[in-house]
């Protein structure tokens, strides 16, 4: 783990240190709901222990809490969590190998994927997607605990404007990649699709949608190709 | 809350949540690909999570869409921009949202 901080500077520690506590405050009102919702409180944490996902167990228990079928919710919860397959695909190699991969692989998630792809040298790619990996997968499930064991003490978050900060911090951390304009277009366009169908189609579609974006990252074919 | 079959499904998704994770990084190892696909790939990763800051700032499919969240991101959007350190950022942005529903704006 040591290598893991030598590699990396104060400002991507400050910023790994950023997500993880913003994490950490959406895992107390996750908590705090889930128990509000008359759950035991080691469903949510044991939840967010093995799933990790946060959208998603926010879905499941909301679904079951109100009166949808179990299975209907794993649907759902899978449904949304779909993008951790593309995800992996286009991560750069930063898994590890043996045990490390296993958990490696688990700490996957829309933070730690944003530090990967973030520009710069491979080691660093790698150091930033673990720290951030692991910082989530010990904040959340931390923050649940202290959320279901406040339960109804725990403020309205969107109050608090905390809805705000899962996309802030996502946009911040792509912002750099996004200053090339090659990339800007079909991610501009993915955003697009994906916000105009999120009216019609279920939770966790809109986001692979938006993949069709990728369209407009192909290179129109050179003479020779066309010629052939 | 003792639904029939909810601990299965509990496991279900944590199995089929790791099922999706694995299978990404599984299926590069194996496939040989062009410097082209990959650049389509990691272009992929930078799509879906701009998909998600949007899908997440203009909740169009939820009904409860406002300008307090969008203009809270925006703030938080131009900060970052302008290479603020993340934390003032962020905190920026959840103060906006939070002042303007504060004053009644949602």
């Amino acid at each position: 783990m040591r290598s893991i901080w030598r590699t990396l500077d104060r400002r991507t520690v400050a910023a790994v240190a950023a997500a993880c506590f913003a994490v950490g405050l959406f895992g107390v009102s996750y908590g705090a709901s889930t128990i509000a919702a008359g759950f035991p409180m080691w469903m949510p944490i044991v939840m967010a222990v093995t799933v990790l996902a946060g959208g998603s167990e926010l879905l499941f228990f909301g679904i079951v809490a109100a009166g949808g079928s179990p299975l209907a919710a794993v649907v759902a919860g899978l449904l949304l969590n779909a993008r951790h397959l593309p995800y992996g695909l286009s991560a750069p190699e930063v898994f590890g190998r043996g045990w490390k991969r296993v958990l490696g692989i688990h700490v996957l998630n829309d933070e730690s994927v944003a530090f990967a792809t973030a520009p710069g040298d491979q080691e660093r790619k790698r150091a930033a997607y673990w720290a951030c990996g692991i910082g989530v997968a010990l904040c959340w499930p931390l923050g649940a605990t202290l959320g279901a064991a406040l339960g109804s003490l725990v403020p309205d978050t969107s109050a608090l404007g905390l809805d705000a900060v899962f996309p802030v911090i996502l946009l911040a951390l792509i912002l750099p990649a996004l200053r090339d304009r090659a990339t800007l277009r079909p991610v501009l366009v993915g955003a697009g699709l994906a916000v105009s169908v999120a009216p019609f189609v279920p939770a966790g579609l809109p986001v692979l949608i938006a993949l069709g974006g990728l369209a407009f990252a192909l290179r129109p074919p050179t003479p020779e190709q066309v010629a052939a | 809350m003792n639904a029939p079959y909810l601990l299965p499904a509990m496991l279900a998704l944590a199995v089929g949540t790791y099922a999706l994770r694995w299978t990404g990084p599984a299926m590069r190892h194996r496939l040989r690909l062009s410097p082209r696909a990959i650049h389509l790939l990691d272009t992929g990763a930078l799509v879906l999570l701009a998909a998600l800051v949007a899908t997440a700032t203009l909740p169009t499919g939820s009904g409860h869409l406002g300008i307090a969240l969008p203009a809270g991101v925006g703030v938080g959007g131009v900060l970052a921009w302008r290479r603020a350190p993340l934390l003032v950022t962020v905190l920026a942005a959840a103060t906006t949202t939070a002042l303007l529903r504060l004053i009644g704006v949602h």
